[in-house]
């Protein structure tokens, strides 16, 4: 079914819910925000305890909850909706996606169980100075060396990279020019002659670094030339996911406008009863409904292994991404002087969104990505 | 009804009328002749009452049933046009003599309807209806002008939405009635659209008269009336496109129904332009080789996107009210989104002619067919209630939004409104 949650799936909705409105009210992002790692690790250990969050994709064998990538979309709305702070996209999603469509049996068991229990706070860094994350354009190089191989390059855009306790990185055999030439390595945070600098950030509430890679020693963790393929899979499954936590920004976003269009006197009578502002909050709703149609269809597409995943996730992420902005300059609108100001909390679901609009590629490029599965007869 | 009692039955009524149409069914007979027996066998409108020519079966049955007839390839009653919202309101709210005066033929495609609701002088706002009717003792007097009336021009009765009361606040002083079209005191005239169709009609009343049994309900009810006959034009609209195709089978029935559907259809035809025939879209950017201009292909992937996600949402829609869920706003949330395609689609179409947007006919691209589309567009965001009404419902009804502070309470004499001729 891509249209409708299951009981189980409700029941598990509503208790991330609850445990985000406990434990990750909007003033924990706020104060969050301001820190350096974003992440109060006492409520991560407890959401990967109490509710096994950091496993929800991870098979069994692997120490992870063994639901599938809808359970993760669920989770990820929720998340969406209250700005949670922590590595969960970073981790659960980026990584622990590239080690199990990548990385050897041997990896998976050695990674994932750390990373489904929350101990280990992985990231995958991907792109380059340039910001794109087409594979032709990833030049950070690794070496042979020995039974191990050394890095040099840079990673930019790199969520929680300096947080996180293990990178996969995605670099180049120096020969190879083409696409094959791609494999994932495993980088510990702390290795010597990895230099990581955190960015300034429009979006506070999601950590990025600069990573600088000068001989780092590195593991392969799957097989050498195999990373082109699995990375664009990795990516398709990580916008889908982002896709989903942008739906949960999208209705939080809606629901405040229409909560204030409600309260708010201007001339006498309360601003939602002007058609100007009534009927921007009903093309709001058509967004959103729009953003949960794509968001959820592409997370059922995944989690069945749609031969069209690629195609279905470019349309989901473009979709979504431009819904999720319009809503939240609509939101300020509506908001206001008010909604201008820094004490009121619209901006800072803005700020994600705009954030959000461009990770993992922006919407003309996931719109020109689309077009070529339509050219060849999607 | 569980989903296993749900199996039993369609099983049990499915080998039912098939067993019927074995018995019966003759591609030889006459349209009429056959519908006739359909009718007082209960396998034509099986969902009605039994009192009215149905079996009272649950209307998640017809499905079934009409994969039978499919199956045997019988013709069903007549169902496509305006005769079904008159069904379907006489049904709820006509006297036994109105049904039993106009129920069956409606079925038998004998009679064609037509809809007087709208006016000149009141579109979004229905009930603003100044077409006037008064009683002189014996019979209804009615003058005034309607407007947007399809089939007009060949319909033998009509529904009609007519001001019998100017002292009445607005809704309450309206009365619905049958109207005989076919008298002198009628005169329908064609109105010709900026496409160059003319699908609709205008229907004009000088002392047309009604007799005093054709008042449906009460005086006064006219508005609740017209509000059960509008929650079924969505239904009608899915009725043109399930049946408004005909058979290619052989056979003197088939050829009937193949005249029937031709006039009904015959005002829709240029609907699948309105729509912006998004289905066109990739072979024209391919045959003019605007699929490799960048500019061109960012647009064409929003339009195949909203398109795509269009169809999702309505489908999310559906699942949700099978699962039970109330009928939420999804039509007036689906009907905005066509609008936006609509758009969009015309846009695109416009980007990919170039220069040739601008000539039509046999000058234009792909015969016409683009400047078609250029030109009926515009109708979508209007028909069938207005884009602007569509966002009242969505933001009142939905989002809990108040409504706007009324300006046409207290007495319809004294309401200001458009000057009439």
């Amino acid at each position: 079914m891509h249209f409708s949650f299951t009981e189980e799936q409700s029941q598990f909705r509503d208790a991330i819910r609850r445990f985000l409105r406990d434990k990750a009210p909007i003033s924990e992002a706020r104060r969050l925000m301001e820190t350096g790692s974003g992440c109060d690790p006492e409520v991560w250990r407890e959401a990967c305890e109490d509710l096994g969050l950091a496993g929800i994709h991870i098979p069994e064998r692997y120490g992870g909850l063994g639901a599938g990538y809808v359970e993760l979309c669920i989770a990820l709305e929720e998340m969406g909706r209250s700005l949670f702070c922590a590595p969960f996209f970073s981790s659960s999603v980026l990584a622990a996606s590239a080690i199990l469509n990548s990385a050897s049996e041997k990896y998976k068991q050695e990674l994932l169980p750390e990373i489904a229990s929350g101990r280990c706070i992985a990231t995958l860094a991907v792109v380059e100075e340039h910001g794109s994350w087409d594979d032709p354009d990833i030049r950070l190089t690794a070496r042979k060396d020995r039974d191990n191989y050394r890095l040099d390059g840079t990673k930019n855009y790199v969520t929680d990279g300096a947080l996180a306790d293990t990178v996969i990185v995605v670099g180049r055999s120096p020969a190879a020019d083409n696409a094959e030439g791609l494999s994932l390595y495993l980088v510990l945070g702390d290795s010597t002659g990895l230099t990581r600098r955190p960015l300034n950030v429009v979006d506070p509430t999601r950590k990025q670094a600069e990573l600088q890679f000068s001989n780092v020693q590195a593991t392969l963790i799957g097989t050498l030339g195999s990373g082109s393929t699995s990375l664009s899979h990795t990516i398709d499954q990580a916008a889908v996911a982002l896709a989903n936590e942008m739906v949960g920004g999208c209705q939080i976003l809606l629901d405040s406008a229409v909560e204030y269009a409600k309260l708010r006197m201007q001339f006498g009578r309360v601003i939602g009863s002007f058609q100007a502002v009534k009927h921007k909050c009903a093309d709001m709703l058509v967004d959103l409904e729009h953003a949960k149609s794509a968001a959820y269809y592409a997370a059922a597409a995944v989690a069945e292994n749609d031969p069209d995943l690629a195609a279905v996730a470019a349309l989901a992420k473009a979709t979504v991404s431009d819904a999720y902005m319009r809503i939240a300059a609509d939101c300020i609108q509506i908001h206001g002087g008010i909604g201008f100001t820094w004490d009121n909390d619209t901006h800072l679901w803005f700020k994600r969104a705009k954030s959000s609009e461009v990770l993992l590629g922006s919407p003309s490029h996931y719109r020109e990505r689309y077009m070529q599965f339509v050219e060849a007869g999607l | 009804m569980s989903a296993a009692d749900h199996g039993a039955d369609e099983v049990k009524v499915r080998r039912a009328v098939a067993e019927w149409l074995e018995a019966h069914w003759d591609p030889e007979c006459g349209l009429i002749e056959w519908r006739n027996k359909l009718i007082d066998s209960g396998w034509g409108v099986p969902h009605w009452p039994q009192a009215w020519f149905g079996r009272d079966l649950p209307s998640g049955l017809t499905t079934a049933i009409d994969e039978e007839f499919d199956r045997i390839g019988a013709v069903g009653v007549a169902r496509i046009g305006i005769r079904m919202l008159a069904a379907a309101t006489l049904l709820e709210h006509g006297s036994d003599a109105q049904k039993s005066q106009f129920l069956r033929r409606i079925l038998t495609g004998e009679d064609t309807w037509c809809q007087l609701f709208s006016e000149p002088g009141s579109g979004s706002d229905l009930a603003g209806a100044t077409t006037r009717a008064d009683f002189d003792g014996e019979k209804w007097i009615v003058n005034g002008q309607k407007v947007w009336t399809t089939s007009a021009h060949h319909a033998d009765w009509a529904l009609l939405l007519a001001r019998t009361d100017w002292d009445a606040p607005k809704h309450q002083g309206l009365s619905y009635f049958v109207i005989d079209m076919t008298q002198a005191g009628i005169d329908v005239q064609p109105l010709r659209q900026m496409n160059g169709h003319a699908s609709f009609n205008q229907v004009f009343f000088t002392d047309a008269s009604i007799p005093a049994e054709h008042l449906i309900a009460k005086v006064g009810d006219g508005w609740k009336i017209a509000m059960t006959t509008l929650a079924h034009e969505r239904r009608g609209a899915d009725a043109l496109r399930r049946w408004g195709r005909a058979s290619d089978r052989p056979g003197r029935i088939y050829d009937e129904e193949r005249a029937e559907i031709a006039t009904v259809m015959e005002p829709y035809k240029w609907y699948a332009q309105r729509a912006g025939r998004v289905d066109l879209v990739l072979p024209r950017a391919r045959e003019t080789g605007r699929i490799n201009d960048p500019v061109a292909r960012q647009e064409i992937a929003k339009l195949l996107m909203l398109s795509q996600v269009s169809q999702w949402t309505a489908q999310r829609a559906r699942t949700a009210q099978e699962q039970g869920k109330p009928q939420g706003p999804e039509g007036s949330l689906g009907k905005l989104a066509s609008s936006h395609v609509a758009r969009a689609a015309s846009n695109v179409h416009t980007l990919i002619a170039g220069a040739d947007a601008m000539l039509c006919d046999n000058d234009g691209p792909l015969d016409g067919i683009i400047a078609e589309i250029l030109l009926s567009v515009p109708a979508t965001s209007i028909a069938g209630g207005t884009d602007e009404i569509q966002r009242n419902i969505i933001a009142e009804r939905v989002l809990g939004l108040p409504k706007e502070p009324r300006m046409d309470t207290g007495p319809f004499r004294d309401v200001p409104r458009n000057p009439t001729r």
